[in-house]
């Protein structure tokens, strides 16, 4: 398998590193031997529109810039779609990846086949909540499992139960597994 | 010396770490006795995780939060002095803060392990990576090793110490990660069982330390008598760092497999074109050559990893070859007559008679991304300038201009 270059479109606040660096640790439990998990920090404050880049490779990675072409674009806020060009640089037959109630058919870019999940609704459902807010970030790592079967749903549940030990862990789990099985294209 | 074994796989631990994490864990195993430091962007997460290390009593580490990196020097010499084993961290104007205690450190042979998440020196304020920080200490004394992956960073700062505190040496040691391009990078970091790197190291055994019951003084006062000859003792000393380091780097591979030299060759057995640059950028400059070497192009890459002692005879045997050298360093030395990195490399090459021509491009500074093009860019330019004849001195690239 070549490299794939995944970039992630957040929000301050909303866990979009910790999904790239999540990412990174369940691709090496995966048998990856080469990942790399590195955010974009600009002056963001909350809410401002952030990037996160994750590169998974079978072989150990030595490039060391930032992403560009990427393979696939993970979107934690359908708003986002709005304000910047999430498909910028992305390959042809990348992948874009939506947290959005509206269907694919409703999205139009010029490319990459796309994906969406209601990870905003399966966040509130389960609680998922920072500051009563929720939290999107755990259940799009399960919809980047189905979307580009890279990483195994259960790897995926195991580095969130790590990262957030007891029941925390265990909700976000469950709603990986929610946004897993409802994603689709 | 310990006869050292190699690990057996089952005994190492692998975990997704970011550079800087990766270098706490390696301070914790290394049995640190004083930490003392100030949180600095972006090297903070390393004294953060050290402090929750302390905290849990995973260490027996005595931590102390100083008031600014001035004092958590000072607080390393002392402790240094006293025997101890000593590290800390800093990055640009912390570093900066150092720099009086810098050259005592060096000068009073206190062999302390200062981590560096190298990043850009105000103004204006920026937090990115650059390397005017730690090119700017180069001639303070200590020893320098620029590292490219998390791997290489916990491994590197597990033998500073070994290297540090070799009485041959007895010196202070950066090592340097990439701020945020790797201390904020997480990756697969292979981690040695505890006890290895416990019997790796040892005990640091101090040649003459402080002690209330046999009082001495250090670091006193030498006029014209006697300053000198400490200056002499310390440059002499440095020059004992490339045996010691490639002993402590044998033992280590015996161990780990792992070995990394003063510098990495890529490719350079037939290079018409070398690059030489370091760290993170490294990595990237290697991924170029393979691209341009499918192309057809006779291009390798030195990657250095030792800037002080510089290892110039050694680099000058593997590049002298070449028609020409393309450095790419990030920073500038303003009014020099070139910027550091090109600079040691035009004299390790000048008692040559017949030397490569020598292009300098300053890259990335305040962090702006190095992307691979910026590396072809400059190997274009490099190309031309052969065929011209002659190049300009330095100039940069991917800036407005």
């Amino acid at each position: 398998m070549p490299m794939i270059e995944i970039r992630w479109h957040g929000r301050g606040g909303q866990g979009g590193v910790t999904s790239a660096e999540l990412l990174a640790k369940a691709a090496y439990l995966d048998g990856y031997k080469g990942v790399q998990a590195f955010p974009y920090f600009g002056a963001e404050r909350r809410g401002a529109p952030v990037k996160a880049f994750t590169r998974i490779s079978d072989e150990p990675i030595n490039v060391r810039s930032q992403i560009y072409t990427p393979d696939i674009v993970a979107v934690l806020d359908q708003g986002l779609v709005e304000l910047i060009d999430v498909t910028e640089g992305l390959v042809e037959d990348g992948k874009i990846i939506i947290n959005t109630t509206l269907e694919p058919s409703d999205l139009e870019f010029e490319r990459g086949h796309v994906f969406t999940y209601d990870g905003t609704g399966i966040a509130l459902k389960h609680g998922l909540l920072v500051a009563g807010l929720p939290v999107v970030n755990t259940t799009m790592l399960g919809a980047f499992a189905k979307a580009t079967g890279l990483v195994k749903l259960e790897t995926v549940q195991d580095v969130i139960r790590e990262k957030w030990p007891g029941k925390v862990g265990e909700k976000n789990a469950v709603g990986a597994a929610e946004a897993y099985e409802t994603c689709s294209d | 010396m310990t006869a050292v074994k190699k690990i057996p796989k089952d005994d190492v631990v692998i975990e997704g770490l970011t550079g800087d994490a990766a270098i706490a864990h390696a301070l914790k195993q290394c049995d640190v006795d004083v930490l003392a430091a100030y949180p600095i962007t972006p090297q903070t997460i390393i004294v953060e995780d050290f402090q929750k290390f302390a905290a849990d009593g995973e260490v027996k580490t005595k931590v102390i939060p100083v008031e600014s990196e001035h004092s958590a020097m000072s607080a390393c010499v002392g402790a240094s002095a006293a025997g101890a084993r000593v590290a800390t961290a800093t990055a640009s104007a912390g570093l900066a803060l150092m720099w009086e205690i810098l050259y005592c450190a060096a000068s009073m042979r206190m062999p302390i392990v200062l981590t560096i998440a190298n990043r850009a020196l105000s103004a204006p304020i920026n937090i990115h990576n650059d390397h005017s920080d730690s090119y700017g200490a180069r001639d303070s004394g200590f020893i320098q090793i620029y590292t490219q992956s998390c791997q290489e960073a916990y491994d590197t700062t597990i033998m500073a110490f070994k290297i540090a505190e070799d009485h041959d040496v007895l010196l202070p040691i950066m090592v340097c990660i990439d701020g945020f391009i790797l201390s904020h990078n997480v990756e697969r970091v292979e981690m040695l069982p505890d006890d290895a790197v416990a019997d790796f190291l040892g005990i640091r055994e101090p040649v003459q330390p402080l002690d209330p019951n046999n009082p001495i003084t250090m670091g006193p006062l030498a006029l014209t008598d006697y300053y000198f000859e400490f200056k002499e003792q310390q440059d002499r000393a440095i020059k004992n760092v490339p045996d010691i380091f490639k002993r402590v780097e044998a033992e280590f591979e015996k161990m780990t497999g792992r070995s990394y030299g003063m510098f990495e060759t890529h490719k350079t057995e037939d290079a018409d074109i070398i690059i030489l640059t370091h760290s993170t950028a490294g990595g990237t400059a290697k991924v170029v050559a393979d691209t341009l070497r499918e192309q057809g192009e006779k291009v390798g890459v030195v990657r250095l990893r030792m800037f002080r002692p510089f290892p110039s005879e050694e680099i000058a045997e593997v590049v002298k070859n070449a028609k020409a050298v393309a450095v790419f360093e990030k920073c500038l030395s303003f009014g020099g007559a070139g910027n550091p990195l090109a600079m040691e490399l035009r004299t390790a090459l000048y008692h040559l008679a017949e030397r490569p021509m020598v292009t300098d491009f300053v890259i990335g500074l305040g962090g702006r991304d190095v992307p691979p093009t910026t590396f072809v860019e400059g190997y274009e330019k490099t190309k031309e300038y052969l065929k011209k004849g002659e190049a300009p001195s330095y100039e940069t690239l991917g800036v407005r201009k």
